[in-house]
């Protein structure tokens, strides 16, 4: 139903139970937000959206309250514009005054705000009390100090993650984001998914960082650098460096990787493809022994320990597979450097992810030698390549180095939810029948939803296949399972909705336009790739033979199954 | 009892007095009752307040004291815990009935006034000064030269029909309030009138909440009988958290059965057929007394399934607060309630169409509950004969502070704050002059002694940029000092803050620093904490103005009140304390600067030895003398000094 109001003396028309907000937005009217979020359940605890509607005694917050027919709505009156910038000062007045040595330096709201706002001056001095940096855990960092309790990072991680691993505890100015207990975040439920240092403003959550052991391993002549990268990686690096989509952006990041210093780089989608050539035979194994169905896919290491913190029961439906990136850890220091003469231990392996629980998960599989010594975010790179001045307008593309950068395009479609699930598909269907997968390309598995249902017949057997990504939905879908469900072979769980395209460790700020472009280059390198499926890379071939047993087999599971990595600090 | 008599008298109960319409009983019917409510007796009774307030005060023992009384003197007498009437300042109080004869209050009946109170009675001669008076009971013979209860000063201007029953019944007793009429309107209610008519009498009683937000019951109830939803909840708000009120717990103690009465018709009235008592944890006798009394109403089918017969049902449970004060707040009880963290949410949706759980949710206060059996059983024309225009009915005070007389009570809408002060409360303890009065809990405001004459309003007292609040009120004598108080409330304020929303949080946090700076010994008047100390005061009042304009909820909303008032009414006090460092009440410890008057100091050493700061020096048995810079005003040679020989100014 549509009713008029009135916004700074312009007529305009809404919706019945719209926000002020929304209508805002739609007609370009800008008002300063905080706590808002539009995947989240606003709240109007910032009130800095706040805005003067004629008749009521308080200002209103825009993102929470709803439009009623004629109101009459000012946005930017003295008094509004008088309380907002109020709000910046109070909440600067407890905030450190380190924005030179802030992780966030540019991209903080707060910062922003206090621009918009022009705070010119500290009008309020408070003693700040000193408190802890919380390094516990290996993926996520978390300062207490420069949070200003907008909730952000709560909230998703209730809502979205669904696994409320912080909120606030303590009551007035001593109320803080905690964790339980409060003791680490390593020491409670957060899966490390980083999709809170996403939802974070301000830089009170951060990634812990690997980029000084990287840049001092690339210093040290005694180690052999070598970076492998995930297949989000690429799309994400244009975009940030703002690279036209007909360039070769795959071997332009390659020339980067090379002059930053690393030896050999590596695309990860080839263990993907080991990854799924696996799989397939463990699936085919347990269809027949109707045994540990629904399989879930264990590639995301945040559902992997989301499993092992809430639903134990399930964790022998999970593929026991290592995921691509400790798989490709592995085949470089055992095999691919190994063969050309150099010892394991000389070689210093960073991964580059869109994701922070990748870091937990190299951390954690380091009995022996780790397959992977560092993992940095996409927003690292970036910085280093910043750091070591590399302009990608001068660059040129570096031609593939090395035969173990060939890759099917299933293992890079690993990148979006869907992706392993469509690649899965691809090669069960090769390993029972023969035959590609009539079409190859499954449509209801692509696309950006949370929730992806398919129905595929193979070797005329009818399989349910379902993709969740965004861990609340998987939660759901594990209610489903747990009442009773049992009509689904696969599952597949990204933690991040959408999947890697929008991991924790992707750029701040990302908005479904960033998205859709990360998730076209996906698709757009499966539709030109001639290799379609995990079994039919020639590389692997060689792998199998020299290296591996065949798929499935009591070899590999020593190499690629996970099972002796040390147990997480709970 | 026995069995039987229990059944005998529940069937009696409900079948002959809740269930007779009229209200006309016959003989043997008005003599039952008049034994229920024990206006008959055929031995001594002897009646104990054993409220919290009385335990406080020492009843327990007073109890204990009475009990050995009666078996050392063989006596054949009952002793009954009842709550308090109201005059905490006299507890523990003590009644005494004897066969015939009117009953009498005794106050401050400590255990070792107890005996002689007791053989004053017993032996007829009621020589004693703790005799307060007697009530007023037709038919029974009067005790001579003893004053009609409701004739002295505390209660003379009191309407008492919440508190009707208050300290003079067992809260225990489902059958004494049975007897006294109670019930009878939700008997009323639930066979005679649809939902909507419950609503609409209500309505026209123009009975207002007295939580302090001021909405009226009746509407609040037709939005959530007229929103759709399957389930619908009624909780009564007992969370009650203002320093200095205790009207809420009171009534509990007293005369529980009122509330659930009352709890049940609003029930009834908006659709509900669950309802949950929302009690702070600290309330233990509160609770006790609730859950015994439901249990009762249960046994007397008054809860449960198809209540008389006429197809409502109704549970009621009670849930703990865990004692933060926001959680008074109705949006952020239900989170409370929903098992959340207590943080209010935005409004609207307002919780009668979206509360707890999603379902329409009526919240309301225990007093105005308390009111709805009341105006059922009256009509809504006798509720409205009450008070002034634009508030109707009668309104529960708490009395607190340096009044001569404290407690809790039931008066008039339209009484001016000077009677209530004058007369009930006595007028100021020790003899000292009236600075204020503090209205409304923390967030209430101090209204000065000149406006005392306005009347009890709702709009009245808005006129003035008062709010009624929940009924706290606070007496305060000249020795207070009024920086001191805003910055107590703010203090309370911005610890009691959920933390939430930024205005509240930062700019309470703000404000207790703004006016620790005024009260804080100045280390250095050279050095830019001078000026940050004017700087803040400048700000005081811009940021108090922003922080009701943008808070999420009314506690942030009205948290800068204190300040507000103040600085509206007692300006010249903050500029004392700013300009002159000094505070005039001499409670600002901070700002007072000691002198020893060497007309009287002999000498005798003790202030030197005691000074933490060295700060006094001389030779024994001769004057000595403070040195200025050194001390920091603590005040213990003020404290320790025999002959007065120090004063600060």
């Amino acid at each position: 139903m549509l009713l008029t109001i009135e916004i700074n003396e312009q007529q305009v028309s809404a919706k019945r139970g719209e926000t002020i907000l929304t209508v805002l937005n739609r007609i370009g009217v800008k008002v300063p937000t905080l706590c808002y979020l539009s995947s989240l359940s606003p709240t109007g605890a910032c009130r800095m959206c706040v805005v003067e509607v004629e008749g009521l005694p308080h200002l209103v917050p825009a993102c929470s309250h709803q439009v009623e027919e004629w109101m009459q709505i000012h946005t930017h009156s003295p008094r509004v514009l008088k309380a907002r910038k109020n709000i910046v000062e109070l909440l600067l007045a407890n905030h450190p005054d380190d924005c030179l040595y802030c992780d966030r330096n540019g991209t903080c709201e707060l910062q922003g705000l206090s621009e918009e706002l022009q705070i010119r001056e500290r009008k309020y001095i408070s003693r700040q009390k000193p408190v802890q940096i919380d390094k516990a855990c290996p993926s996520i960092q978390r300062d207490p100090a420069k949070c200003v309790l907008c909730g952000r990072c709560s909230r998703v991680c209730k809502e979205i993650i669904g696994v409320a691993a912080i909120d606030s505890v303590g009551r007035g100015s001593n109320t803080r984001i905690g964790t339980s207990y409060n003791r680490g975040l390593n020491f409670n439920a957060c899966v490390k998914c980083g999709q809170c240092i996403i939802a974070c403003p301000t830089g009170a959550l951060t990634e812990r960082k690997s980029l000084p052991q990287v840049i001092e391993a690339l210093g040290d002549p005694g180690l052999y650098p070598v970076v492998q990268f995930s297949p989000t990686v690429p799309a994400a690096i244009a975009e940030e460096f703002g690279l036209k989509s007909n360039k070769d952006i795959l071997n332009l990041l390659r020339y980067a990787l090379k002059r930053i210093g690393f030896r050999q780089s590596f695309d990860i989608s080839l263990a993907s493809d080991i990854n799924l050539t696996e799989e397939a035979a463990i699936f085919l194994e347990r269809l027949q022994g109707n045994k540990n169905l629904p399989m879930f896919t264990s590639c995301c290491p945040a559902w992997v320990r989301y499993i092992d913190i809430f639903h134990p029961q399930f964790s022998p439906k999970l593929s026991p597979v290592k995921s691509p990136q400790q798989i490709m850890g592995t085949l470089i220091k055992k095999y691919i450097t190994s063969s050309a003469g150099i010892k394991p231990e000389k070689v210093f392996v960073v991964s580059v992810m869109p994701c922070t629980a990748k870091k937990a998960e190299a951390e954690y599989d380091s009995e022996g030698i780790r397959p992977v010594d560092a993992v940095i975010t996409v927003r690292e790179l970036v910085r280093l390549i910043g750091l070591l001045g590399i302009d990608f307008d001068k660059l040129e593309p570096e031609p593939n180095d090395t035969a173990f950068n060939m890759s099917s395009s299933s293992g890079r479609l690993f990148g979006i939810s869907g992706g392993h699930l469509e690649g899965l598909m691809r090669s069960i269907n090769f390993l029972s029948t023969g035959q590609d997968l009539n079409p190859g390309k499954i449509n209801e598995l692509r696309g950006l939803k949370p929730r992806k249902e398919a129905k595929i017949r193979i070797n005329k057997i009818p399989l349910n296949v379902i993709a969740v990504s965004g861990l609340a939905n998987a939660i759901e879908l594990m209610d489903e399972i747990e009442n009773g469900r049992d009509n689904i072979h696969i599952v597949e769980v990204m933690a991040c909705v959408n999947g890697c395209i929008n991991g924790g460790g992707m750029k701040i700020g990302s908005d479904e336009k960033n998205l859709k472009a990360r998730m076209k280059a996906l698709y757009d390198a499966d539709e030109e790739e001639m290799v379609k499926v995990a079994h039919k890379n020639p590389v692997l071939t060689e792998l199998y033979e020299k290296f591996l047993s065949k798929p499935n087999s009591p070899g590999n599971q020593e190499i690629l199954w996970k099972g002796n990595s040390k147990s997480q600090e709970l | 009892m026995p069995t039987q008599d229990l059944t005998d008298i529940r069937t009696f109960l409900t079948e002959k007095v809740i269930k007779n319409y009229s209200g006309i009983f016959d003989k043997p019917t008005t003599d039952r009752l008049a034994v229920i409510r024990h206006e008959k007796v055929s031995r001594p009774v002897i009646y104990i307040g054993t409220g919290t307030c009385g335990v406080i005060s020492g009843a327990l023992s007073t109890l204990e004291r009475v009990q050995k009384y009666v078996s050392e003197n063989n006596l054949k007498a009952d002793i009954i815990e009842v709550g308090c009437n109201g005059f905490c300042s006299a507890e523990p109080l003590l009644d005494v009935q004897l066969p015939g004869k009117t009953r009498l209050c005794f106050r401050n009946v400590t255990e070792d006034r107890a005996e002689d109170v007791l053989n004053s009675v017993f032996h007829h001669t009621l020589q004693n000064d703790l005799t307060l008076g007697q009530y007023k009971q037709p038919g029974l013979e009067e005790w001579p030269n003893v004053p009609m209860l409701e004739q002295i000063p505390w209660f003379n201007l009191q309407t008492r029909h919440i508190l009707k029953n208050a300290g003079i019944i067992s809260p225990v007793s489902i059958e004494e309030y049975i007897a006294g009429g109670g019930y009878k309107s939700l008997y009323k209610t639930v066979l005679n009138y649809p939902a909507d008519k419950i609503c609409e009498i209500i309505e026209q009683s123009e009975l207002k909440g007295r939580a302090g937000g001021g909405f009226p019951t009746g509407r609040k109830w037709k939005i959530a009988l007229d929103t759709a939803g399957d389930q619908k909840y009624m909780i009564c708000n007992a969370d009650e958290s203002d320093p200095g009120a205790f009207m809420d717990r009171a009534i509990i103690e007293s005369d529980p059965h009122r509330i659930i009465e009352g709890l049940s018709i609003a029930a009834y009235a908006i659709g509900a057929s669950q309802a949950i008592i929302f009690v702070r944890s600290d309330y233990e006798n509160s609770l006790n007394i609730l859950e015994t009394a439901i249990r009762q109403a249960k046994e007397y089918g008054l809860l449960g399934e198809d209540i008389f017969g006429s197809g409502f049902n109704l549970s009621i449970s009670v849930r703990q607060g865990a004692g933060a004060f926001v959680c008074g707040e109705e949006t952020a009880l239900i989170s409370s309630l929903e098992g959340q963290r207590g943080l209010p949410r935005s409004k609207p949706p307002y919780p009668a169409e979206k509360g707890i759980w999603g379902h329409p949710t009526v919240i309301n206060n225990v007093e105005t509950l308390a009111n709805i059996p009341g105006i059922l059983e009256n009509g809504p024309a006798w509720f409205k004969a009450m008070g002034t225009k634009s508030s109707k009915g009668t309104k529960l005070f708490s009395l607190a502070g340096k009044a001569v007389n404290t407690g809790f009570i039931e008066v008039p809408m339209g009484i001016t704050f000077s009677s209530i002060i004058n007369n009930i409360a006595g007028g100021v303890k020790d003899g000292k002059a009236l600075k204020a009065v503090q209205l409304g809990g923390p967030s209430g405001v101090c209204i000065p002694p000149a406006d005392l004459d306005t009347p009890l309003d709702f709009e009245a007292l808005s006129g003035i940029g008062a709010k009624l609040g929940s009924g706290g009120l606070i007496i305060l004598d000249e020795k207070t000092c009024m920086v001191n108080l805003a910055k107590y409330f703010i203090d309370f304020l911005q610890n009691e803050s959920c933390g939430k929303c930024i205005p509240c949080r930062e700019g309470t946090k703000k404000m207790l620093d703004i006016l620790e700076g005024i009260t804080r010994r100045p280390k250095e008047e050279t050095t830019h904490e001078t000026l940050e100390r004017f700087k803040g005061v400048v700000q005081l009042e811009s940021l108090a103005n922003v922080i009701c304009d943008t808070s999420l909820c009314g506690l942030g909303q009205n948290a800068p009140n204190p300040v507000l008032s103040s600085l509206k009414w007692f300006r010249e006090e903050f500029e004392e304390h700013i300009f002159d460092r000094r505070c005039a009440a001499g409670v600002c410890h901070d700002l007072r600067t000691f002198y020893i008057d060497v007309e009287h100091c002999n000498g005798c050493n003790i202030c030197q030895k005691k000074c933490p700061e060295n700060a006094i020096v001389g030779s024994p048995k001769m004057p000595h003398f403070i040195i200025e810079s050194k001390c920091t005003g603590c005040g213990i040679c003020f404290d320790v000094c025999k002959f007065s020989a120090i004063y600060f100014k």
